[in-house]
């Protein structure tokens, strides 16, 4: 009988070949090893990648899908705000703020930028601080604290309402759009309003024949009465001087006399500046002649 | 001889380099196997105190992490016969050792049994400069050693200083510091066939190792198996391998003698092939599995199935019984064991203190064989098995590889050989001065 195997095999050679050795033994070298672990799949992803940027063409097709996508997103219902709700404003304040906005609705609000919104907002001389928030339902809340107007500041040009902080709120047109404020004048007024409110409420006793308060040179008021008497008052701490005009007013009712102005601008030396009339009537009483009374 | 001391020089600077990489190789080229284990040197710190496995053999500063073995293939008589078939089972061994230890090793230090070793006694003698022994002094007494005639192609595997006199005190160790007047020395020295060496040097080399040291396998056994106080005392180390059967006799922890008997398992394996008429991979297994030297009536009763695969029924289904193997086994063990004693007499063994013989290697497990060559050998044999190391694999125990484990031992901590020692100062200047002169004489 023929042999099955028509050729007969060799024996099983356990060893491994010269270059099946070299390879294990490369295999084993730790470097080798990171190599072709680590660094080899890196390289080719990093230089796939690479590859594939390199074309402008396909860089612009990656944009445009990016892009639109990121369309999508923005425009899906949950994150459209479709009403501008302002509350804590006058309805004057709240149109003004509607127009300052000038939001186009309705809008994405991923693409609105809220600080730059409340910036602008708060720009308004009128409004102290403005708060916003997108509220479910897609409405855009803002909330608007209103600066109080407490004097008006007369300058040449216009007339001015300022609040406590001395920080213009509005203009008006007239005086008698806002009776119930006091007036104030002279440049850098708006700078002391505190003080000239605290002036006004010191000067409670006279508020009736009360014009209002000039700033002079920047650093004093005079208290400007009607009769065009004025009392000048000192730099510093000019409330007690007030009150000791008052007192005396109180006491010999120095300003219902003939009197232009009450000068207390030194509190050692108070002066007066009487009328010329009343200055001719005191020189033929034969009085003395000084103005500066040291009396008072 | 410098030449030789170059090379050897280099080898120990291989394995310094490979002490540092912290990873070696072992490679027992054997005639029935070749092992490979591969060594982690963990520095003495990390020791680890295992079951049984003390410091004394400075065997806790390794860890073996890889072992293999592979059928031999092309070594007879402890020596390559084939170049490509044996670096191909070299290749076999180290690849898978290094699969199991995961690790790439570069450097090698290998051990074999044949190429015909000879012992010689070395002496010589030194007359000091000032009285005190310097390291220079050691290394004068070490060249003024005179160099018997070795033959031609042969080389010197190992030269180990035994034994240092200094005036009238003999047995001194290490004599440096002491003061005397002239320093004797007794070197031993192992000179091989240096075919054998370039051969496993060139297989080696196709394995992309560096060889960082070579060893005598009847020495580095004898290292492993002997236990402390044979070694100190004096006994003689019998390693029966496949091919051929080594023997080293040591005394005071040095070998001063080694041999080898060029027979060995292998030709008791060919003689029950051709007394059984069967192929030799059948006599191999029938050899390990029924094998004995003394034979009982119990054996008689024991039948064997031999087998054979010739599709004649009556051929097929013969049987021999154990007497029979004994028979056919036990000449052979004999003849080995008669030459071994031969030449144990022509070494002067028994005028060693202590005449303890250990056996060892594969061949030493046949049973029986304790009696055996007790008869032989005289009564003081005992079978060794190696040395405990951590790590070891439990297959790599037996006594078969006490060559290999002996090594480990010999790769971690060596005896200190001629090479070990400078050349004496004043013979380098005048040979480099000369090399010199002539270097200068040739290019000008």
């Amino acid at each position: 009988m023929q042999p099955l195997r028509s050729v007969p095999l060799a024996p099983h050679d356990p060893a491994p070949s010269r270059w099946a050795y070299r390879m294990h033994r490369l295999w084993l070298t730790p470097l080798f090893r990171a190599m072709l672990r680590v660094g080899l799949p890196s390289f080719t992803l990093i230089f796939s990648i690479g590859l594939y940027l390199s074309d402008d063409q396909r860089r612009a097709s990656l944009n445009s899908a990016s892009a639109g996508i990121w369309e999508a997103v923005q425009e899906r219902p949950e994150f459209m705000v479709n009403l501008l709700a302002i509350d804590g404003a006058s309805p004057a304040l709240s149109e003004a703020v509607r127009a300052k906005l000038a939001l186009t609705l309705p809008a994405s609000s991923l693409q609105l930028d809220m600080a730059a919104l409340k910036l602008k907002a708060e720009e308004l001389d009128a409004v102290a601080t403005a708060e916003l928030r997108v509220r479910t339902g897609g409405v855009l809340q803002v909330t608007i604290q209103e600066r109080v107007p407490v004097i008006i500041w007369r300058t040449e040009s216009e007339l001015s309402l300022l609040d406590a902080s001395g920080t213009r709120v509005a203009r008006i047109f007239e005086r008698a759009d806002r009776p119930d404020l006091p007036i104030v004048t002279g440049q850098g007024a708006n700078d002391a309003v505190a003080e000239a409110l605290a002036l006004i409420a010191a000067a409670e006793p006279i508020a009736s024949r009360l014009r209002g308060l000039v700033r002079v040179g920047e650093r004093r008021w005079d208290m400007v009465l009607d009769r065009d008497q004025r009392i000048l008052l000192p730099e510093v701490d000019p409330i007690p001087a007030l009150e000791r005009v008052i007192a005396l007013d109180k006491a010999e009712k120095l300003l219902d006399r003939d009197v232009v102005a009450v000068d207390f601008r030194n509190e050692h030396r108070p002066v007066l500046r009487l009328t010329p009339g009343a200055l001719e009537q005191m020189r033929n009483a034969g009085a003395p002649t000084e103005t500066g009374a040291s009396n008072l | 001889m410098t030449d030789l001391y170059q090379s050897q020089r280099a080898m120990r600077h291989m394995r310094r380099v490979a002490m540092q990489r912290g990873v070696i190789a072992i490679l027992d080229v054997g005639s029935s196997k070749i092992a490979c284990l591969i060594l982690r040197f963990d520095g003495p710190d990390v020791l680890r105190e295992a079951e049984g496995i003390g410091p004394m053999a400075g065997q806790s500063s390794f860890r073996i992490i890889g072992a293999a073995t592979t059928r031999s293939r092309g070594v007879r008589f402890g020596e390559i016969a084939q170049m490509n078939e044996t670096e191909r089972a070299i290749r076999t061994a180290v690849q898978a050792a290094q699969k199991m230890a995961n690790v790439r090793v570069d450097h090698a230090i290998a051990c074999f049994s044949g190429a015909e070793p000879r012992s010689y006694g070395l002496a010589g003698e030194w007359d000091l400069q000032d009285s005190v022994v310097t390291e220079q002094d050691v290394a004068r007494v070490l060249a003024a050693c005179d160099v018997p005639d070795i033959g031609q192609g042969r080389e010197v595997m190992h030269a180990q200083p035994v034994n240092f006199a200094l005036d009238h005190r003999s047995g001194l160790g290490d004599p440096r510091g002491q003061i005397g007047n002239r320093l004797a020395c007794d070197m031993h020295m192992l000179t091989v066939e240096a075919a054998a060496i370039q051969n496993l040097l060139y297989c080696i080399k196709r394995c992309d190792l560096e060889l960082a040291g070579i060893a005598s396998s009847a020495y580095v056994s004898g290292f492993s198996s002997l236990v402390e106080d044979e070694q100190e005392l004096g006994a003689a180390c019998i390693d029966m391998g496949g091919g051929s059967t080594g023997i080293s006799i040591f005394i005071k922890k040095h070998m001063i003698y080694a041999d080898a008997v060029r027979m060995g398992g292998d030709h008791v394996t060919s003689d029950i092939s051709k007394g059984l008429q069967v192929p030799i991979a059948t006599a191999e297994r029938i050899k390990t599995r029924h094998g004995g030297v003394v034979a009982t009536g119990m054996d008689d009763r024991e039948m064997i199935e031999i087998g054979a695969d010739s599709g004649d029924w009556d051929k097929d289904r013969r049987t021999v019984s154990r007497t029979e193997l004994i028979g056919i086994m036990r000449p052979r063990v004999e003849e080995i064991l008669e030459e071994v004693r031969a030449r144990l007499d022509a070494a002067g063994f028994d005028h060693l203190p202590s005449q303890q013989i250990v056996l060892t290697g594969g061949a030493s497990q046949i049973p029986g064989l304790d009696g055996l060559a007790a008869r032989v050998l005289g009564q003081r044999v005992r079978l060794g098995r190696p040395l405990r190391v951590q790590g070891l694999p439990q297959a790599t125990t037996g006594p078969a590889f006490s060559s290999a484990v002996g090594l480990c031992l010999f790769a971690a901590h060596p005896q200190d050989e001629w090479w070990d020692f400078d050349i004496p100062s004043e013979r380098i200047p005048a040979r480099s001065l000369k090399r010199a002169i002539r270097w200068f004489r040739d290019n000008w």
